[in-house]
């Protein structure tokens, strides 16, 4: 919008522009140091650090950083607990997102179709779990999980939740109960913004809801699905808090369960630049993924 | 497009067969069963864990693994509020009013700072408008976990790990709430008004605070809320930042205490209850402003 109107005049713009510097600086300054000096400057660091090496003289001589190249880039690739708890959250994401999106767009075609009734309640109900934090979460469900402290003793006396098998899947479940209900509320929103008159008419003509929902607001949903299934792979690669949780209930969950879990160890150990390198391929990778996502849908939906 | 088309169609082809809306509402009957059966079902999966946090809250420590775990036994919540709170010195206190100042200050100011780059961005004409705004919304992608290390090795360069500043001002930074406040400002502040402040000799700065906040207020709302919800459940930071207890904020202090269970048993109960008393605010916070957040959800959370 705001594009719109500057190409409608821009010699008044930019002259505008010129006169109000001062105030462009007060607006600009705070956010553009503090987005420099926390995000870019950061990022910029953990490159650096993961450049360097440590060298040692001798067994017993001081360590030393040195310029390493990319040596730590190569420690990380013949790294195979890290590979490891890469493939473990692409399992986990390729499995948990597209049930998390699946329940999240049925419970808000339920919710907007006028098959509900009580519509503000649900939606209410569904979204609280988003005001849990993770870890909040996380200890409720080990407790839930726990067979002794359980109270659904039939069920965890028949499975059990925190073996080894099974954990991934425990912790995906808490994920799924917290996040369904705030992917839920986003597609509600797009779906409160298709235009009444598309259903009535469709309802003149027999349509029945389920077919409203397949053919009509499914495809219109579409640009929110995939944003919400761009912040959840985002989401599930660097998943933390609710496997260090379940630490405490589950020895199945070790110290290199995800990526992030190992990026933290190795800096406790403290190996920092192996650290530092290993975030910076996360990232690279978490970004790869998620573009590679936006495009595949895109030309999707062009065709 | 096309849909607007089959609209077209479809309303005139309703027109003819008008008996069709009885096998509509006949099937709808049973529909409506079906919808409202997944509609409790899905309660009973969101809200059971909430429900079993809040009755255990309510138990003595005896009747906690012995009576019905879903029902209420002896009614003990204020014994157990008042063991929690007076726990070592009232150390939960302490971690609930830091948690309160990481995220009621940090949201406050995050909402502030980025209002006014937002504004900026969608007000005014300068060079490089357009690469700002894409750097800003490239970190939107960039999550929080993410760059924990890479700002705990900063910090650690300047000493400052371990103080209330790591954890409180890199969660001023919020690049959502720079695109959201781009996107309502340009849509809700005509250039008229500005224009209008500017004749009445109103500073570029003071329009933007007397006017345009009000303006944008449902956008500031919305940010405010999300990112105070960020900073009380983020954990990676200040797990990676903070060593002193009384810096904690309460996520963090009840990770730890959560992993002290097996050998300090006592202390689960006071994990139950701390639990529950950490999310009360969120939740209280959530339905006193659901009016504006999700109005600013649907406005901004997807163009």
């Amino acid at each position: 919008m705001a594009r719109d109107t500057a190409v409608r005049e821009p010699a008044v713009r930019a002259s505008r522009a010129v006169r109000h510097r001062g105030a462009l600086a007060v607006f600009l300054v705070p956010f553009g140091a503090l987005f420099v000096l926390f995000y870019l400057v950061p990022i910029l660091y953990a490159i650096y650090q993961s450049l360097l090496t440590v060298e040692r003289e001798g067994t017993f001589g001081p360590a030393v950083q040195v310029f390493g190249g990319l040596t730590q880039y190569i420690s990380v690739f013949q790294n195979e607990p890290f590979w490891a708890s890469i493939g473990r959250v692409l399992l986990f994401g390729v499995v948990q997102v597209p049930i998390m999106l699946g329940v999240a767009l049925v419970l808000a075609l339920l919710l907007d179709s006028p098959l509900v009734r009580g519509s503000k309640f649900f939606r209410l109900a569904f979204f609280a779990p988003y005001a849990v934090p993770s870890v909040i979460a996380a200890i409720m469900w080990g407790f839930l999980y726990s067979p002794n402290l359980s109270p659904f003793t039939a069920v965890t006396g028949a499975v059990d939740f925190l073996s080894a098998e099974t954990v991934l899947w425990s912790i995906a479940n808490v994920v799924t109960w917290v996040y369904v209900g705030y992917n839920m509320l986003i597609i509600y929103s797009a779906l409160l913004s298709i235009p009444q008159e598309i259903y009535e008419a469709a309802r003149l003509d027999g349509a029945n809801q389920f077919r409203i929902a397949l053919s009509i607001k499914i495809p219109l949903v579409v640009p929110a699905l995939v944003l919400t299934g761009i912040f959840s792979i985002i989401g599930t690669l660097q998943l933390l808090a609710e496997p260090q949780v379940f630490q405490s209930f589950s020895n199945a969950v070790t110290s290199t369960f995800t990526p992030n879990l190992t990026i933290y160890s190795t800096a406790s150990v403290p190996n920092i630049s192996l650290a530092a390198a290993m975030s910076v391929v996360l990232a690279l990778a978490t970004f790869v993924l998620s573009f590679t996502v936006l495009k595949l849908t895109q030309r999707r939906t062009a065709q | 497009m096309t849909v607007s088309t089959d609209t077209r169609a479809l309303r005139t082809q309703g027109v003819k067969k008008r008996p069709a809306r009885d096998g509509g509402i006949r099937e709808s009957a049973v529909s409506r069963t079906v919808a409202m059966a997944v509609m409790i079902v899905a309660t009973l999966y969101f809200l059971t864990p909430l429900w079993w946090l809040l009755v255990a809250s309510t138990k003595t420590r005896g009747d906690f693994t012995t009576t019905n775990p879903l029902w209420f036994a002896d009614f003990a919540l204020f014994d157990n509020i008042a063991a929690l709170v007076t726990y070592r010195d009232g150390v939960f206190l302490q971690w609930l009013g830091n948690s309160a100042l990481y995220a009621g200050v940090g949201a406050l100011l995050a909402t502030l700072i980025a209002a006014m780059a937002g504004y900026a961005i969608a007000k005014y004409t300068f060079r490089g408008r357009e690469t700002l705004f894409n750097v800003i919304l490239g970190g939107v992608l960039v999550p929080a976990t993410a760059l924990a290390l890479p700002l705990f090795l900063l910090f650690s360069q300047a000493g400052a790990t371990n103080t209330i500043w790591a954890v409180l001002l890199p969660s001023l930074v919020s690049p959502f709430g720079v695109y959201l406040s781009r996107i309502y400002a340009a849509a809700s502040v005509p250039d008229e008004i500005i224009e209008a402040a500017r004749i009445d000799g109103a500073g570029e700065v003071r329009t933007f605070f007397t006017v345009a906040t009000r303006l944008m207020a449902p956008a500031l709302v919305t940010i405010f809320l999300f990112q105070f919800v960020a900073i009380w459940n983020n954990f990676f930071l200040p797990l990676i930042m903070l060593r002193d207890e009384n810096l904690f904020p309460v996520t963090l202090g009840l990770y730890v205490w959560n992993t002290q269970v097996s050998q300090i048993p006592d202390i689960r109960a006071l994990v139950v209850i701390g639990s529950l008393l950490s999310i009360i605010p969120l939740i209280v916070t959530f339905l006193a402003l659901q009016r504006f957040w999700q109005s600013g959800l649907a406005n901004g959370g997807l163009k």
